[in-house]
């Protein structure tokens, strides 16, 4: 395992419980031990909360199979359950906040970190971090107040008329559906990559940027091209938390997103995620069937977020082949 | 710091002496949200008038009230909609339903230039609903209201999104009402709508009717009269156009007493009588018909008989409709079913 405990070992001959006692003093051992308990914790608690999941969802999984990841259906009078129109609107959803916030909080992450002075840099990165801390019915409530009434008014018509022959933007705009909940998403998760990526940024060391201006780059050159590749690794990640958070969102995203189980190309229509339908239905969820349907919802969006994770670790790997950051 | 410690220290210790030497029964309960705000008024004013019980009611819904009470983890449950058949069949022990309130649903809408109480025929709620009546001036709509000038704009149906009493009602208003509703969607506190949109609780729903133009949907009757939102009549089983107040949801409850099952499990939706509203539901309380411990059992009976009589004042208050006569007298009888 350690170094520690084969050098501690070595110092001390082993006789039984004196010596154990002994290697406790050092205190290294302890510490060892502690934080090993602490990270089996985590462990154990992931593991238990999969387990049970699995356990629970038994009566779906043995009627349903894998036709639960296929069935556009969900009917609980009728007992016919499928998870396709959430997994869907988890995935678009997500998607769309995405394309708009990692544009906009990587450009604001360059700004604060490499051209705003510090100190204005420190003042807004405050205030960034307070929007991550606002709880997510408060941006539910700003979405069905301000973004709601402004999709269905101007957005929408605007989107409609510039790219309503696509089958992304045609059909009836309610001012709730994917859209506006990848917009209401996006707001909610800016903050984390901004926060995080402008950390990474400020990481990058001095001699990078002087290199790089010493041989003529200009100072957006130097920052494009050597100091966002070298944290490129760190802006993956807040990405990936930014990811996160917008698969597991549940009340803003049920305020906003018109909660209807449907697969509609339409961006404009009203759609569900996972997520909010478990809000949504776990409370009167009466038959056992139903309620096992829903826990094995939770077991899939638990199964997405790991998929999701896996394919960023790939990703972050292979894009540190293509150079960058030196090991 | 330690001096904090040893106040909190010995005021539990205090609690648990009093708990421990007045008798205190404490009952624990849990179920549907809906009665939830005239439920918490009985129990404080019943608390007041007998100190010695104490009930603690947590508002879940009626679905996690039901798998409480039948796991043995509450001493009682509330549902908006009546135990099923199968779930009675697979509780371990005996459940007897006790109505407590009644409750309605009212069809709130948002018309550009419609300013007026729309009246709502049965055919024309069921098929806007289905998504079979897609515009206002619709001739079921136009037909029951004549001299109102109705566009021809797209009805948008909202729904609510959560599972809910409120739901449960309406579904098994409309499943009573139309054939086809029944055998394509079915009753329940959340169902396969055919159409709409979904909003989070009555606020959701009332919300999305207000914003959205050429909106409907269905709220609940205290929500609507407590927040003064402007909702239709609807039609009755007697062909005439109520509109929902807490005398017509009474004269409902009283058109269906008559013929009143003994486990009360009745649904009083499109109800007989030419004044009843037809939307409306009774909400139950779900007693174990075998307390084993005595105290629990004289609390639980003391409560329901206070409930019966006294209680039923306050509702009014708080905008529930009291229950009729008949009903009251039928339930005290049943009291002696809990052994």
């Amino acid at each position: 395992m350690s170094a520690t405990a084969t050098t501690v070992a070595h110092e001390v001959p082993p006789t039984g419980l004196r010596a154990f006692v002994r290697k406790l003093r050092t205190g290294d051992e302890i510490a060892h031990l502690i934080t090993l308990v602490f990270a089996a914790g985590i462990l154990l608690v992931t593991s238990l909360l999969v387990f049970e999941l699995w356990r629970t969802s038994y009566l779906s999984r043995a009627k349903f199979g894998w036709m639960f990841f296929w069935t556009r259906t969900w009917d609980p009078i009728f007992d016919n359950f499928g998870a396709a129109p959430f997994i869907y609107g988890t995935l678009v959803t997500s998607a769309v906040a995405l394309v708009i916030a990692v544009p906009l909080g990587l450009a604001s992450a360059i700004f604060l970190s490499e051209l705003a002075p510090r100190k204005v840099s420190d003042i807004i990165s405050f205030l960034i971090d307070l929007l991550a801390a606002v709880p997510s019915v408060i941006y539910g409530l700003l979405g069905i107040f301000i973004v709601v009434p402004l999709m269905r008014t101007i957005l929408g018509p605007a989107i409609k008329s510039v790219l309503g022959f696509t089958p992304l933007f045609s059909g009836p705009n309610y001012g709730v559906g994917f859209l506006t909940a990848g917009i209401v998403l996006a707001i909610m998760v800016v903050p984390f990559i901004i926060s995080v990526s402008r950390e990474v940024l400020l990481t990058v060391p001095r001699e990078q940027r002087e290199a790089a201006l010493a041989l003529g780059a200009t100072r957006w050159e130097s920052t494009w091209q050597v100091v966002v590749p070298w944290a490129r690794t760190g802006i993956m990640g807040s990405i990936f938390l930014a990811l996160a958070r917008a698969l597991g969102e549940t009340m803003a995203v049920t305020m906003v997103i018109g909660n209807d189980p449907k697969i509609t190309a339409s961006l404009f229509a009203p759609g569900y995620t996972i997520a909010s339908v478990i809000a949504n239905e776990f409370t009167e969820a009466t038959g056992d069937l139903y309620l096992s349907a829903l826990i094995e919802l939770g077991l899939v969006l638990f199964l997405m977020t790991f998929i999701l994770n896996g394919l960023a670790r790939i990703l972050i790997v292979a894009t540190e082949r293509g150079g960058g950051r030196p090991a | 710091m330690k001096k904090t410690l040893l106040v909190v220290w010995l005021l539990l210790g205090a609690a648990a002496v009093v708990a421990a030497q007045s008798g205190t029964v404490l009952l624990n309960a849990a179920g549907a949200t809906f009665p939830y705000p005239i439920y918490s008024k009985w129990f404080d004013v019943y608390h007041t008038a007998h100190p010695n019980i104490q009930i603690n009611y947590q508002s879940i819904g009626s679905g996690g009230g039901i798998r409480q009470l039948q796991a043995g983890t509450v001493d009682f449950g509330a549902s908006d909609g009546p135990m099923s058949d199968e779930q009675l069949a697979q509780s371990k022990f005996k459940i007897l339903h006790f109505p407590t309130v009644l409750g309605a649903d009212v069809p709130s809408y948002n018309i550009a230039g419609v300013s007026g109480e729309l009246n709502f025929t049965q055919k024309a709620l069921a098929g806007i609903f289905l998504g079979t009546i897609t515009k206002w001036n619709d001739p079921e709509l136009t037909k029951a209201n004549p001299g109102v000038n109705l566009p021809s704009t797209d009805i948008v149906v909202v729904h609510r999104s959560d599972g809910s009493g409120t739901s449960y009602i309406w579904t098994d208003f409309l499943s009573k009402v139309s054939e086809e509703w029944k055998n394509k969607v079915g009753k329940g506190t959340s169902v396969n709508w055919p159409v709409g949109l979904g909003g989070k609780g009555n606020e959701g729903v009332s919300g999305l009717v207000k914003q959205t133009p050429n909106a409907i949907g269905y709220i609940e009757l205290v929500y609507a009269a407590q927040n003064g939102i402007a909702f239709g009549k609807v039609q009755n089983a007697a062909g005439k156009f109520i509109k929902a107040d807490l005398a017509s949801v009474t004269a409902a409850a009283a058109g269906a007493a008559k013929n009143m099952p003994d486990d009360f499990r009745v649904s009083i939706t499109n109800a007989p009588g030419a004044t009843s509203y037809p939307i409306a539901s009774f909400t139950w309380l779900l007693i174990p018909a075998h307390i084993e411990d005595a105290a629990k059992r004289d609390a639980i009976q003391g409560f329901l008989k206070w409930m019966l009589t006294e209680g039923q004042k306050y509702n009014e208050g708080l905008t529930y409709s009291q229950l009729p006569k008949g009903v009251v007298e039928k339930e005290l009888k049943a009291l002696s079913l809990i052994q």
